[in-house]
């Protein structure tokens, strides 16, 4: 389809709404963060406007990069099982009767309909000594005796994963759907067994929408926050969390406007590096 | 036995028969055609033989080994796609290279087949392009070549050429045809074309409601049609009810055609014929009587549409071939035993 480029100012007004949009509930909020940043904290008190870097150098840190650190890697940790698992299930799911189908998508829908906290407290009953999955591996004779299983960074994943992969399979669904199945038959004609051309039609073939969906439960996994303090011990806590705590217990906010706009930065730097990558790959 | 053998195959989908008892044996490099209208059961019985679907019933042999639950990767064939499934993320070569790739073969020789199979399928030097770069035809014979490239038992296709223009359709028949020759492979094609399938094939499987209707060489289909079905897909033909009395006298729209004989015990049956057989003559003894109602002049041939007795009778023939006629005119239609195909009920 040809498509003309907008010829006068008139053309360009239905971006008018959402450009509003944007600007009131996004760029003024986030360039007062910026300016909060720069900010001189009271001791006891708020904060006076100036412009100073204090709060950039306390985050500067070992410990506040440990924090950035985790979180980066749990961001990531959470995105690479959330595809790996997604992938072959929602590839699985397309082939499947419409009406398997339906039941999957409601059932994953539904789990979108649960809050964080609910999610939260349900892993980690399923996860404890006394109620938890465990007594039902004792009771099948597999272990010796019920243990809890939370708080660790294994409990954080799987509660991570379980809320995220939701995500994941809507947004592979209709690459998933559009890709043409004579693709996989063509492989197996040409000698593929069905395992192999998965591997090597269709992941490749879809690659542009495995990098963007790793993307994007990525950043969705790193502004989680209540499920690492529910489900981990303070050493699983990730960046949000500290943000949360200067900013609401700590009365920081400057810091904690600090250490959100450093996040961000790291963010699209990580976004942009994957892209980048991606684009290199494409054209190898 | 070397060669392809369908041994009484069957697919059924829920309570639908797509396939009915089909027995057919395709002798080593030969050229097959199977064809019939949409909905026939051609494409299921080529899935089937690719084992991308399993038979209800039935046994598929491949010089004489049952491959009837061997799956699809394991049979060593090539086939291609209506949709030609070329895959897009990767180049032409690669694409060529896939079934050699898969199978482990070292990347000089995965080059040199790849370089071999673009000079055959003229298009040397292509090995690095992107295949969404490539125009249809082109991308009709990567898709040839990936199929051929590990020199495979068996060369299916499914409709390969419907997504070409006429004239490349034409072109592609007959390097296709060139290519199985030169190659000497047994190959199956699915074609609901009838002009494809004549130009192409050793034999035409006409198919019909999941079943075989007849299954010889081209000339032979056309000129000795089984029954009425193949008779009329196949080209333009004229079906006419014959009758015979007791002492085997066979009259046509009332009219007797002396030396025409129907089978023994029929009183009735129908006969094709085909247009160009159809002979015009003044109207007189020995000939059907009929008035001119349409005559369509195509300047290579002309069709002239005969009304006898109700019934609506084509004749094809060249301009020099033919009596001067017009719309209303009186004329004879001459019958001669050697053109009336009596077909079986």
């Amino acid at each position: 389809m040809r498509r003309e480029p907008p010829q006068t100012l008139g053309d360009y007004s239905p971006l008018l709404f959402p450009a509003a949009m944007l600007t009131i509930f996004f760029v003024v909020p986030f360039g007062t963060m910026i300016a909060v940043s720069f900010f001189q904290r009271e001791q006891g008190g708020f904060y006076t406007p100036a412009f100073v870097f204090d709060n950039y150098q306390r985050f500067l840190s070992a410990f506040f990069g440990g924090v950035l650190g985790f979180s980066l890697m749990m961001a990531i940790a959470v995105a690479v099982c959330c595809v790996v698992l997604a992938l072959p299930f929602t590839y699985l799911l397309t082939r499947m009767a419409r009406r398997v189908q339906i039941v999957w998508l409601v059932a994953l829908l539904s789990i979108l309909s649960l809050s964080e906290v609910i999610i939260g407290f349900a892993w980690s009953t399923l996860f404890s000594r006394t109620a938890g999955i465990t007594n039902i591996l004792v009771a099948l004779g597999l272990m010796g005796e019920a243990k809890a299983l939370t708080p660790s960074f294994a409990a954080v994943l799987t509660g991570m994963v379980y809320q995220a992969f939701p995500y994941t399979v809507l947004v592979l669904f209709p690459a998933l759907v559009r890709l043409d199945p004579t693709l996989t038959e063509a492989a197996r004609t040409l000698g593929a067994s069905p395992l192999k051309a998965f591997f090597t039609v269709v992941v490749p073939a879809l690659r542009n929408t495995i990098v963007a969906t790793l993307i994007m439960v990525f950043i969705f996994a790193l502004g989680s926050y209540l499920l690492p303090q529910l489900l981990g011990r303070p050493q699983h806590w990730t960046l949000s969390v500290l943000i949360t705590d200067q900013a609401i217990y700590q009365s920081n906010m400057p810091f904690a406007a600090a250490m959100a706009v450093f996040l961000v930065l790291v963010t699209l730097g990580l976004v942009a590096l994957t892209v980048i990558a991606g684009r290199k790959g494409e054209t190898a | 036995m070397s060669g392809l053998a369908l041994q009484n195959v069957v697919k059924e989908f829920g309570a639908f028969r797509a396939v009915n008892d089909v027995d057919l044996t395709v002798p080593h490099g030969t050229f097959v055609c199977m064809l019939g209208p949409s909905g026939c059961g051609k494409t299921t019985l080529l899935r089937m033989i690719a084992g991308l679907d399993l038979p209800s019933a039935g046994a598929i042999r491949l010089d004489g080994e049952d491959i009837t639950r061997v799956p699809t990767h394991k049979r060593n064939l090539g086939m291609v796609f209506q949709s030609l499934a070329l895959f897009p993320h990767l180049t032409v070569g690669e694409n060529i290279a896939y079934p050699l790739r898969i199978r482990g073969a070292p990347k000089e020789d995965q080059k040199k087949r790849v370089d071999e199979l673009l000079s055959m399928i003229h298009l040397p030097g292509y090995a690095d392009r992107p295949v969404s770069k490539l125009s249809g035809g082109q991308r009709q014979r990567v898709a040839i070549a990936r199929a051929l490239a590990i020199s495979p038992k068996l060369f299916l296709l499914d409709e390969p050429l419907s997504a070409l223009d006429a004239k490349l359709r034409e072109a592609m028949q007959v390097e296709l045809r060139q290519l199985q020759q030169q190659l000497g492979i047994t190959t199956i094609v699915v074609t609901h074309d009838q002009r494809e399938a004549m130009t192409m094939a050793d034999t035409v499987v006409v198919m019909s409601g999941g079943e075989i209707r007849q299954a010889a060489s081209p000339i032979e289909i056309y000129r000795r049609p089984a029954d009425s079905f193949v008779a009329d897909f196949i080209g333009q033909t004229n079906l006419i009810e014959a009758e015979a009395d007791i002492q085997n006298h066979v009259t046509v729209l009332g009219q007797s055609v002396p030396g025409l004989q129907l089978p023994p015990d029929a009183t009735k049956a129908t006969i094709s014929i085909r247009p160009e057989d159809v002979h015009l003559t003044a109207p007189g003894p020995g000939a059907l009587t009929g008035t001119v109602t349409f005559v369509r002049d195509l300047g290579g041939t002309i069709e002239t549409f005969v009304d006898v007795a109700g019934r609506q009778i084509v004749a094809v023939s060249t301009p020099r071939a033919r009596p001067e006629v017009s719309v209303g005119q009186e004329i004879g239609v001459a019958l001669t035993p050697d053109v009336c195909v009596v077909l079986r009920k």
